[in-house]
């Protein structure tokens, strides 16, 4: 469980996921992935290197770009860290949408 | 029932830190009831197969709620929840800590913040759980993973049937 602290601060921005979501899909140049946002080029380069430096992307010199892949397992580390929270809470509140239900049928 | 509710789970690491957000198809006092009556409060707290018992719950500032989670084989989980701020219908924060059966509580804790607001029918609750020490918080996860998980992908694969029929 040695996970870099940066990591999860990393997909706490809304924007850095929708990145990995992309580069999910197939490997990018930065040019590319900066096409699909308003953010200026900058912006989204800093991104990308905060990205690179947790692990979460791989950067690969093509010519004069650099094209970023997904780092799937360090990915899959973070999913396993996260995914007994999400279990936990939608149980949780699966349970609790039946139980409403009840109450609103009881009020009725 | 199915609508697009949202559900929403963050992980700070850095700061400690989990953020659930969750939507309901409820109006906004029943979800509070939901969440302040022990007796309702224990029919969804612990997620199947575990079961909650709420031994006390004082609900007021400075109350607590002392309550465990019971497995099937019967042992008890033991914690205590200390409210220190009630906003009736809007707020709720308490300190939350293990203990054992005699109420003797763990050195370290976590602080959490619901907060609950309504919109056309709509009740979101945003819970916001800071843990004192990362220490916890990965033992808390550890805890879960092999405590929950198990169970939990059973009762996953048991819901997803459920809803394909």
């Amino acid at each position: 469980m040695n996970l870099r602290r940066d990591v999860f601060q990393a997909i706490a921005d809304p924007t850095r996921r929708a990145i990995l979501t992309l580069v999910a899909a197939d490997a990018m140049t930065a040019g590319q992935i900066a096409e699909h946002f308003d953010s200026a080029r900058p912006t989204v380069s800093k991104h990308l290197q905060i990205l690179a430096e947790c692990e979460l992307l791989t950067a690969t010199p093509t010519g004069r770009e650099i094209r970023y892949s997904l780092h799937v397992d360090k990915m899959q580390e973070i999913d396993s860290w996260l995914s007994p929270f999400r279990s936990l809470w939608q149980t949780r509140f699966q349970q609790l949408d039946d139980v409403l239900s009840t109450m609103k049928r009881r009020g009725k | 029932m199915s609508q697009n509710l949202m559900f929403d789970v963050t992980v700070d690491k850095a700061a400690q830190t989990v953020l659930i957000t969750r939507q309901f198809a409820a109006e906004l006092a029943l979800v509070w009831e939901a969440f302040t009556t022990p007796d309702v409060l224990d029919q969804w707290w612990a997620p199947k197969p575990f079961q909650a018992r709420s031994k006390v719950m004082e609900f007021r500032v400075g109350g607590r709620r002392f309550y465990a989670m019971v497995s099937p084989d019967g042992s008890e989980r033991w914690a205590i929840q200390r409210y220190t701020e009630i906003v009736p219908m809007e707020r709720i924060k308490f300190f939350n800590v293990f203990a054992d059966a005699d109420e003797n509580p763990d050195a370290t804790g976590s602080n959490w913040d619901l907060t609950f607001s309504e919109q056309d029918g709509i009740t979101t609750v945003r819970i916001l759980v800071h843990n004192e020490s990362l220490a916890r918080m990965e033992h808390l996860l550890e805890g879960f993973k092999l405590g929950f998980t198990a169970a939990l992908d059973s009762l996953d694969d048991l819901l997803r049937r459920q809803s394909d029929r």
